[in-house]
């Protein structure tokens, strides 16, 4: 108890740290992710074959690495001096973007030929068919698998206290540095990541509730 | 892609717009790499010299002993998630319910923690002098607990007549499970298994915050310690290395999807589970498997539609 009642401002700042990285990450990681899975399921070769490298090579590369890149060599080829907040945020959302890729692209996959065929059949549009009958449908089974990356992405963002972010994982370094027995420690920083993590996995099983149909 | 949700094949008018789109993609991309390549070549990065530090020995030296280093750790904590993983999954699944509790919580304590939380915790609480241990250990815990809960699904996923029949025929509960249920179970989630093998791997490089002196950590040796032209060459390093994770990556997620390509073709009734690595959590897959009595048998039919997010199916548990 005393390590947290001691540091408290610390971790609190550790807390605000995560949840804002994982927020900004968050927003990348879905945008990209959905732009990246147009790219898959277009009808332009190059753009499909830039979509699965970049897929193919974001699932592969351990998200350390691409940490390293985005700290040592982002920075020469924009500009010097870029703050490791923006950096980490980034590296976040882009290994995270390939999964939402995935997950938006079989989610597509999922709806049946035959939704579409007969949304075009009665004189449907591509953009009536994409909204009312093709994306309503996507977005409800991508939900689930969407939860757990952005729980992963949470537990990622660990990583980003290992390259001088405020996040929690920092605290639990600087406590451990300042001699701290790990046991407490290692608590508090579980309860944090258990608080985001929960409120995650509540707000998407909210959204579940209020977008399921009988199908 | 002629038979899409989003598109009809395209006529003729179609076809000539796609073709811009395709010179203009094309084009978009290789600007934006091109950029970067000349930005890097602008500040020497690309330099020749940058390179040549692969050609000594003792870099190359220590290349492979991190190769070593990092395929070291990768074994013990497979072994050991592994294992862990076989444990856990038949204290989830115990008639006692101490025993599932027991189980259930740990599961659900480490798979929702961060990684690099335990791999440090263990580190500087047990194992501070052995970073190799250490690592091993922490990953085996969280790997281990995902692939409980995969080994769970595949048991599930079992047709509830196998276990039937083997306990009409008097076998004991434990023989019901290493006979019958737990040979089924790893034939089926094998692909994920190995998915998950693949996350394994990839989170070895988080090795370098223990100091564990694996391919990470040493790439950052390598790359702060030497110095070209004035410059640290983290551009080559980084290339090299990064090249050396995809390729062990990729080999062992094609082994998953070869093995999963051939497990549909075998007719035993079980749904092989598609090869997809999850980021993490296994979530989407157990849902699938766990609640679903029906996805097993449908999901061999709904294969080419899973494929991608791990099965798309419900995570309620």
């Amino acid at each position: 108890m005393n390590v947290l009642l001691d540091n408290f401002p610390e971790f609190r700042d550790g807390f605000i740290g995560t949840v804002s990285i994982t927020a900004v990450s968050s927003v990348i990681a879905l945008v990209l992710g959905v732009v990246i899975a147009g790219f898959r399921v277009s009808p332009v070769p190059p753009l499909r074959y830039f979509g699965t490298a970049w897929v193919t090579l974001m699932r592969n590369t351990p998200l350390t690495l691409l940490f390293l890149i985005f700290f040592f060599v982002v920075p020469e080829i924009l500009f010097p001096g870029m703050s490791p907040f923006v950096l980490g945020s980034l590296a976040l959302g882009f290994y995270t973007s390939s999964f939402v890729c995935e997950a938006v692209r079989s989610g597509i996959n999922t709806v049946p030929l035959g939704q579409a065929e007969a949304a075009r059949s009665i004189g449907m549009t591509f953009a009536q068919t994409l909204r009312i009958v093709v994306f309503p449908q996507a977005t409800r089974t991508v939900i689930p698998p969407m939860s757990s990356i952005f729980i992963a992405l949470t537990k990622n963002s660990a990583i980003a206290g290992a390259f001088s972010n405020t996040e929690l994982f920092g605290w639990q370094k600087l406590m451990s540095d300042q001699g701290y027995a790990i046991i407490p420690v290692f608590i508090w920083v579980a309860l944090g990541y258990l608080v985001v993590t929960f409120t995650i996995s509540g707000l998407f099983r909210l959204l579940e509730r209020r977008m399921e149909v009988a199908r | 892609m002629s038979a899409s949700v989003l598109y009809d094949a395209p006529g003729p008018k179609a076809v000539v717009r796609n073709r811009i789109y395709a010179v203009v993609g094309t084009l978009v991309i290789a600007a934006l790499i091109g950029v970067s390549v000349l930005r890097l070549a602008d500040k020497g990065h690309l330099a020749p010299e940058m390179w040549d530090i692969f050609n000594y020995a003792g870099i190359r030296q220590n290349i492979a002993d991190a190769l070593v280093a990092t395929l070291k750790a990768f074994g013990l904590a497979a072994i050991g998630s592994l294992v862990l993983g076989v444990v856990l999954a038949v204290g989830r699944l115990s008639d006692h319910k101490p025993v599932r509790w027991a189980a259930t919580t740990f599961i659900e304590l480490f798979r929702s923690l961060p990684l690099l939380i335990t791999i440090y915790a263990i580190w500087v609480g047990f194992l501070t002098d052995h970073s190799m241990w250490a690592l091993a250990a922490g990953l085996s815990v969280y790997n281990g607990c995902v692939q409980a809960e995969v080994l769970r699904a595949g048991v599930n996923a079992v047709p509830r007549g196998q276990s039937e029949a083997a306990y009409a025929l008097g076998m004991s509960k434990t023989q019901v499970m290493v006979t019958v249920l737990m040979p089924q179970a790893i034939r089926s989630m094998l692909p994920t298994i190995i998915s998950q093998l693949v996350v394994t791997l990839k989170d070895t490089s988080l090795g370098f915050i223990i100091l564990y002196p694996e391919l990470l950590q040493t790439a950052r040796l390598i790359a702060s310690n030497t110095q070209v032209n004035g410059q640290y060459p983290y551009v080559s390093t980084i290339a090299v290395i990064g090249t050396i994770y995809i390729v062990l990556c990729l080999l062992l997620s094609s082994l998953a999807t070869w093995i999963e390509k051939r497990g549909r073709r075998a007719k035993t009734g079980i749904a092989v589970a598609p090869a997809v690595q999850a980021p993490g959590t296994i979530d989407a897959t157990a849902g699938t498997f766990g609640t679903n009595a029906d996805g097993a048998g449908g999901a061999g039919g709904a294969g080419a539609a899973t494929d991608g997010a791990g099965g798309a199916g419900v995570a309620k548990d």
